[in-house]
């Protein structure tokens, strides 16, 4: 493999000088943020433009929920800033180093590329949802802007919407803007242990329907002998998590008792949620994402245990089932992605090797008009396809 | 005189009109083709009603699979289309030009699945918004984004506009709350985008359709989130004697960590005209006054309610009142919802719908005020005060056409002032025709060819709702 040269821009200027220069000579460049999302299809180029240099936060305004940073901003800079006000972002963005075993820092360009979001993405949305305002370079060497810095703008196409989840392979995202919340009070985590996979869905989805504002609601199959655990956690005022509590307790009776885990033991539990360490290791084995009605979950996840010996972790009330593969020919694709086609969703080729990421699609492959569709769009941002080629 | 343009119509698909009827007679039931003026004279414009033209022909397809046939043969012709839900739309969005066909999808307005263990509904696009929350709320489910003309609107107008409501501050606009969407493009390709999932992969498709006002396709289905209801929910009223104190009271209950359910500003003129038609129980001796809204159990609402208090105690609030009952909360937010109307039966008004930085909302009051002034017209504030949405009503008199145009012009000149202090033109309403020459003044040559662009790639003709979102000056040719 050649050398691979690393571009690091200060602006906006030069990344539209470098990448003008690129769509002439019809060369592909790969766009880093910190480094850490290597997931995509393999980026074969001997260029890598990396937004390290155009870092720092450019506005915030704790006054009126809203934070803008150039791209290459790392996420601690700005979760470090917000903690300041007690502010957060919204929807608890991924840290994929464990999961990767990448040693890069995570920028909220990166973020954003990847539309990350974590646990909260069942109350909160994702991270396109708290995303309001974007700068990216195009791969015709413009920059644009979509969005701005209010919390309502319907003026125009939603390119904000677009770019979030893009890849880096319609624009070079330059600057970002999100709308933020304050952080809570506090937070509580109930746990009930021993839930079959089928019970727990059937526990979480009930507590989804009550209007007790559940952020997050998670299933940790047994393991080594250890009971599973159904965890549901409760954000607020104290006062009304201590009531909710008491009215969840009623209401998921059939499913036993549960134990309540504090602030502190909670916001780290969450974090390990959030972030897959439960499927981190065996570091050969090869991880989904899959995207699914959570009522479908269980079934799915069933089916890749028996066919694939698969271990799991079922996030977003068994709607994102975390799957762990073990390596052998495609990874468990065939099984995975016809599973999911079957009933209709996403699974997302998340830890692979280079040959398995070459040889499987990393994204589940989308019917022809919607596959039309979205090259047609794609043409108009990158016609020389010079952005990340191959990375979708 | 009028200062939007509405293009001249073709003067070669006038005068084929006879076979392009006889065309969509061949594909739709008799009961889905309007061809006689007068009936066809329904369709002529929207709730910017200062513009009208009545169209070519409207159809009212019952499926997706007419609408697919129907668009492939108008594309063949190369005959523009208006889609259109309700027509309720305030930029003019559903307005049609001599030479369009109108698609109306008021016929498809069954709900299709109702599902409370994912969350999720669908619905045909010509469902109302409010018909939505209906075929739940027996579950204890709702639809969130609540625009004021919920009774009317639908969900395809909804998706075309990214329409919001009061409600939004706490649950998100359209966009947050569609999971899944089928759409036919111009070609008549039917296509399935997003589902029942919260993650899609691939680009997101779904985000760039909501808000492309009806200009990539029409959207037959949708896919929503739905919400359990809360518990309780209560309004509380609070009036200021200076639009700068009822500001800074927003701020400062946003910034202590609260996000109520709903933030909604209205001034003295507004209030007047409300109290009158809703028996609210409105204050009428205060500048400005503030409906917050907050919800859960009893003793949440309480809570917050006292917490909310405490915070506008440092603003000199006066009229504080809580709402006591279900009858009360019901007229509080009636006078809300119905302002637009109630203005209507005053005076003419254009509704204005640019969005602030929040705490830009004094500076923009006294900019509004100024504005309305000079060109000595009367305003009345009615907006979303929680994400700086603000809905300026510029009063006139649409029998005098000279007033009608200076009424333009100064909504023009309160859109460039939001713009000017870091906001937008629209925050719900859609840029339409009313907005479309604005445009050029939040974005530049590059932002608006790179958005054309899009278009023309999924509407190489430009035939679906051509006439909007972009200035006429400067399309590809
Ligand atoms: C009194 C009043 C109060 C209002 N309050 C609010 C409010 O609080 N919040 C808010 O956001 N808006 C509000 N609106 C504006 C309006 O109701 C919304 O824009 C609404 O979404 C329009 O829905 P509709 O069904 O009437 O669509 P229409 O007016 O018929 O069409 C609106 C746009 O959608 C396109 N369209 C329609 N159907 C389709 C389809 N099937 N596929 C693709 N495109 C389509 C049309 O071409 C047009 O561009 C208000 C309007 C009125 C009159």
């Amino acid at each position: 493999m050649p050398m691979t040269s690393i571009l690091l821009p200060d602006t906006e200027a030069e990344i539209e000088a470098i990448v003008h220069e690129a769509a002439q000579s019809r060369s592909g460049l790969a766009i880093h943020g910190g480094g850490t999302r290597a997931i995509g299809g393999h980026v074969h180029v001997d260029r890598t433009l990396s937004l390290q240099q155009m870092s720092g936060i450019t506005l915030y305004e704790p006054s009126e929920l809203v934070i803008s940073a150039r791209a290459g901003t790392p996420m601690a800079e700005i979760e470090a800033t917000l903690a300041v006000n007690r502010q957060r972002l919204p929807f608890e963005p991924i840290d994929y180093r464990r999961l990767l075993g990448g040693h890069g820092t995570p920028t909220i360009g990166g973020v954003t590329a990847s539309n990350s979001s974590g646990p909260r993405r069942i109350q909160a949305g994702a991270a396109r949802d708290s995303l309001i305002g974007i700068r990216a370079t195009t791969g015709r060497g413009e920059t644009i802007k979509s969005g701005g810095r209010v919390m309502k703008n319907v003026t125009g196409y939603d390119f904000v919407k677009l770019m979030a989840g893009s890849w880096g392979t319609l624009g070079i995202l330059t600057e970002v803007t999100y709308k933020l919340l304050p952080e809570v009070e506090t937070e509580t985590t109930l746990l009930f242990s021993g839930l079959s996979a089928e019970r727990a869905v059937a526990a979480m989805t009930e507590a989804l329907a009550t209007p007790f504002e559940i952020t997050g609601a998670a299933h940790l199959p047994a393991v080594d002998g250890a009971p599973s655990r159904t965890l549901l956690r409760l954000e607020g005022f104290a006062a009304s998590v201590a009531y909710r509590i008491g009215r969840l307790e009623a209401v998921l009776r059939p499913f036993g008792a549960f134990e309540e885990i504090g602030l502190e033991a909670s916001r780290v539990l969450w974090k390990a949620i959030r972030d897959v360490e439960a499927l981190e290791a065996p570091r050969d084995a090869v991880i989904w994402r899959i995207s699914v009605r959570p009522s479908d979950g269980p079934a799915i996840g069933a089916k890749l245990e028996a066919s694939l010996g698969a271990r799991l972790l079922y996030d977003w009330a068994g709607g994102l089932i975390w799957a762990s593969v073990p390596a052998d020919g495609d990874g468990g694709a065939a099984i995975v992605r016809g599973a999911v086609a079957a009933a209709g969703g996403h699974a997302l080729l998340v830890r692979g090797s280079s040959a398995l990421r070459a040889a499987v699609p990393v994204f589940q492959p989308e019917a022809a008009p919607v596959a039309a569709m979205a090259r047609r769009i794609r043409e108009t941002f990158d016609p020389a396809g010079i952005l990340n080629p191959g990375r979708m | 005189m009028s200062v939007i343009e509405i293009p001249k119509p073709d003067p070669r698909i006038l005068a084929r009109r006879d076979a392009i009827i006889a065309g969509l007679a061949a594909l739709l039931p008799p009961t889905s083709l309007i061809t006689e003026e007068d009936e066809r004279r329904a369709y002529e414009t929207d709730a910017l009603t200062a513009y009208r033209r009545v169209p070519l022909a409207v159809v009212l397809p019952e499926t997706t699979e007419q609408v697919s046939k129907v668009l492939t043969f108008l594309n063949q012709e190369g005959v523009k289309v208006v889609a259109r839900g309700a027509g309720t739309s305030l930029a003019g969005g559903a307005i049609p030009s001599e030479d369009a066909v109108v698609l109306g999808v008021s016929k498809m307005n069954r709900i299709l699945d109702v599902d409370t263990v994912n969350r999720t509904i669908r619905v045909e696009a010509g469902v109302t918004n409010l018909g939505v929350t209906a075929a739940v709320s027996h579950l204890g489910f709702f639809y969130a984004p609540d625009p004021s003309s919920q009774l009317a609107c639908t969900i395809a107008g909804n998706i075309a506009m990214n329409s919001g409501g009061a409600h939004c501050l706490k649950y998100g606009v359209t966009t947050n709350n569609v999971l899944g969407v089928k759409i036919v493009l111009i070609d008549g390709t039917i296509v399935e985008i997003g589902g029942a999932h919260l993650d899609s992969g691939g680009l997101d498709l779904l985000g760039l359709v909501v808000g492309s006002e009806g200009q990539f396709g029409v959207v037959t289905e949708a896919t929503l989130r739905i919400l359990p209801m809360a518990e309780g929910a209560r309004p509380m009223l609070m009036g200021f004697q200076s639009a700068e104190d009822a500001g800074a009271c927003v701020a400062a209950i946003i910034a202590s960590g609260i996000i109520p359910v709903a933030i909604e500003y209205m001034d003295k003129p507004a209030i007047k005209v409300c109290e009158a038609f809703a028996h609210a129980g409105y204050p009428l001796d205060v500048e400005a006054l503030l409906i917050i809204e907050v919800e859960g159990s009893e003793a949440e609402i309480e809570d917050l309610i006292g917490r909310i208090t405490k915070i506008a105690a440092d603003y000199n609030p006066s009229g504080l009142r809580i709402s006591q009952s279900e009858a009360e909360s019901a007229a509080i937010w009636k006078g809300r919802k119905s302002a637009f109307g109630a203005m209507g039966r005053l005076a003419d008004y254009i509704c204005m719908d640019g969005t602030i930085p929040t705490g830009q909302l004094s500076a923009v009051l006294t900019g509004i005020a100024r504005i309305c002034d000079g060109y000595g017209l009367r305003v009345s504030n009615i907006f979303h005060a929680g994400d700086g949405n603000l809905h300026p009503l510029v009063l006139f008199n649409a029998n005098d056409p000279a007033e009608q145009e200076k009424a333009e012009r100064c909504g023009e000149d309160i859109l460039k002032l939001c713009v000017d202090l870091g906001g937008c033109l629209t925050g719900e309403h859609g840029v339409g025709i009313e907005k479309r020459d604005l445009m050029t003044y939040q974005f530049n040559t590059i932002d608006l060819d790179q958005q054309m662009r899009v278009k023309s790639a999924l509407d190489p003709q430009w035939l679906l709702n051509p006439h909007k979102v972009f200035p006429l000056a400067g399309r590809p040719v």
